[in-house]
């Protein structure tokens, strides 16, 4: 056990003195997590509007003045009946209607409780759930405004709906494939360099040579990566959910067990990588075209996977991190239990299996 | 050197890799204490032959046993007893010198008490103290290679087996990594040491020479060049490499 814990030592020291690696660790998710982050969250500058105003009062006529006034809209067109929402969508011409129900003034007085209704263009989801976060503020604040000297407070309800899109997906998916890319950056593509770097200096053959059995060696080399995927993953899904607002509905446990097995399978694809490749440059290339590639452009992360052609989907099936941010969306976003990803985790399962199966094979010809 | 006692026994080692054989049917022993040279060109055969008394890889057949212990069944055992340096000197550039003691201290399982106070030994002796706690990659490599060894040999094996241990290293720097050597052999440790510098053959006590995956000579440096008639280890190296053909 000394020995073991000698090792891990040293494998903290190479990792801590290298400031290639410390980069990659610590600099990268945080920089990606803050690009994604507002590279998506472009400031909103006269977003064009339509109003629907069933009822014409003065609170609703104030109202429509405060969304002129805040420069984040503008509001270019009156409606008269909902029939028109669709088409007016269709046409581009604006990304956002805002309906008042009959006697808004009335019952916001009355009964304390109006309500409005929000609808937006969310073939651009992004900047739909945006928008429509900015209207809200500006209804919170003029409900704030009215309710100062009122004993009984009363409260806008906005209810909002998405049009094309209504399950607004791929908004917050930035969260789940950072992930994916980052846990495979750092568990795969580490591992296998810092492994294949032992081969390369020469020491691998020392510590093969020494009492240190093969599995020890192994163990030793991924533990550290292992331990700091995990922090990582804390990092981004808190960064995530601190800074940008994306939820985590479903199990915080049930995330982290899917993230600690998709960080197994990257390790033993790292693990793999390095049985095949004999140096560092190998070891990175293998996993920057072979890993990193297929991770940002083929998991569903950035481009959707229905949109691609036939032959890259199918291929989109044997890449892991698919799987890894089908399972994040869920958890997150949806809210689901395992039961909804047991099949994803399962393939996550038998492809880790796979790998080290496969690694150990190579191990073993090469000790023959 | 003790020649009643051998810590290398080798009978009849074959090693084939499917229709090649890299090692065919070897067999030699070696003394406690001696300083044994395994000489021959590249692709003779003579990495495969380390690996097995290493315990890296398994023989086809023969019967083989390294300070004691059977390269079947006590792997374990024969590598706890062993030494291994390579020409790559095999220390990590990013650790300071007495972490790579520490660490590879550690692996051969010796306590820290031990390792501290056979460190300093090992340092003032080398003259490295000032050295200490600097990193491996600002040392010149001549203080590397004598590290490297005396690394090696830290935790007092039988064997230390060294392959090519000076390539790359100028010749003065190579006397004195052999005084090195001469020491640790005086101290009883057994010297198995492979090179391409016929001018170090001349040091080791016995020299064999493998042609081909066999061994075609092996003696003292003194007989064999009287066998052959040659004036230094050089012409006896060239007479029977010329005979190979499996050169890389």
């Amino acid at each position: 056990m000394n020995r073991f814990i000698g090792f891990l030592k040293k494998e903290f020291y190479h990792i801590f003195r290298d400031k290639r690696s410390m980069l990659i660790l610590f600099g990268m998710p945080i920089v990606q997590i803050m690009l994604f982050g507002y590279v998506i969250n472009t400031d909103l500058k006269d977003v064009k509007m339509a109003v629907l105003d069933h009822s014409k009062d003065e609170y609703t006529a104030e109202i429509i003045n405060k969304i002129t006034s805040s420069g984040y809209f503008q509001i270019n067109n009156n409606l008269k009946s909902i029939e028109q929402a669709d088409a007016i969508f269709r046409k581009g011409d604006v990304k956002l209607i805002l309906v008042f129900e009959p006697d808004f003034g009335k019952k916001l007085v009355k009964d304390s409780k109006a309500i409005v209704q929000i609808l937006t263009d969310a073939s651009d989801p992004n900047t739909a759930s945006l928008e429509v976060s900015y209207l809200q503020g500006i209804l919170q604040n003029y409900n704030v405004e009215i309710n100062q000297d009122n004993l009984l407070p009363s409260s806008i309800q906005a209810n909002s709906r998405m049009y094309f899109n209504a399950n607004l997906e791929s908004v917050f998916m930035f969260i789940p494939g950072i992930m994916a890319t980052i846990l495979m950056l750092v568990s795969a593509m580490m591992t296998s360099i810092s492994i294949a770097r032992e081969k390369e200096l020469g020491t691998m053959e020392i510590l093969l040579v020494s009492p240190l059995n093969p599995l020890q060696i192994i163990l030793g080399k991924v533990a550290p990566y292992l331990a700091l995927s995990f922090i990582n993953a804390l990092v981004i899904v808190g960064m995530g959910y601190f800074v940008f607002g994306v939820p985590v509905l479903g199990s915080f446990t049930l995330l982290m067990a899917e993230s600690v097995l998709f960080i197994f399978l990257a390790l033993s694809i790292g693990i793999f990588i390095s049985t095949v490749a004999k140096n560092q440059q190998v070891a990175m290339m293998l996993s920057m075209f072979v890993l990193m590639l297929p991770t940002i452009i083929l998991s569903g992360f950035i481009f959707p996977i229905r949109n691609m052609p036939v032959p890259l989907q199918v291929i989109s099936y044997i890449i892991p991190p698919k799987y890894f941010i089908v399972i994040l969306k869920n958890i997150m976003l949806k809210g689901v239990g395992f039961e909804y990803v047991w099949k994803e985790s399962l393939i996550l399962l038998a492809m880790t299996f796979g790998f080290i199966g496969l690694s150990l094979k190579k191990f073993k010809i090469r000790l023959q | 050197m003790n020649k009643d006692v051998k810590v290398i026994k080798v009978k009849n080692l074959c090693k084939k890799f499917g229709d090649f054989t890299a090692n065919n049917n070897l067999s030699f022993e070696v003394s406690k204490g001696e300083i044994f040279g395994f000489l021959g060109a590249n692709g003779a055969g003579k990495t495969t032959a380390i690996k097995i008394l290493c315990g890296l890889s398994y023989p086809t057949s023969g019967e083989i046993s390294v300070a004691g212990f059977d390269v079947y069944k006590q792997r374990e055992q024969l590598k706890r007893n062993i030494g291994y340096m390579s020409q790559k000197f095999s220390l990590y550039e990013d650790l300071t010198v007495f972490e790579n003691i520490r660490f590879y201290g550690g692996i051969y399982g010796l306590s820290k008490e031990v390792i501290h106070r056979k460190a300093d030994d090992l340092l003032k002796k080398l003259d490295l103290q000032h050295a200490r706690n600097k990193r491996i990659s600002s040392l010149p490599l001549g203080w590397k290679q004598k590290l490297a060894f005396s690394v090696a040999i830290f935790h007092n094996p039988e064997i230390v087996f060294l392959d090519e241990p000076t390539g790359g290293v100028d010749p003065v720097t190579r006397r004195q990594f052999w005084d090195l050597i001469y020491e640790a052999a005086r101290g009883g440790i057994t010297i198995f040491v492979t090179t391409h510098y016929m001018d170090e053959a001349e040091y080791c006590d016995r020299v064999s020479i493998m042609v081909d995956g066999k061994i075609e000579a092996l003696d003292t440096p003194a007989k064999l060049k009287e066998d052959f008639n040659a004036g230094d280890m050089d012409q006896v190296f060239l007479a029977l490499a010329r005979t190979a053909t499996n050169v890389e």
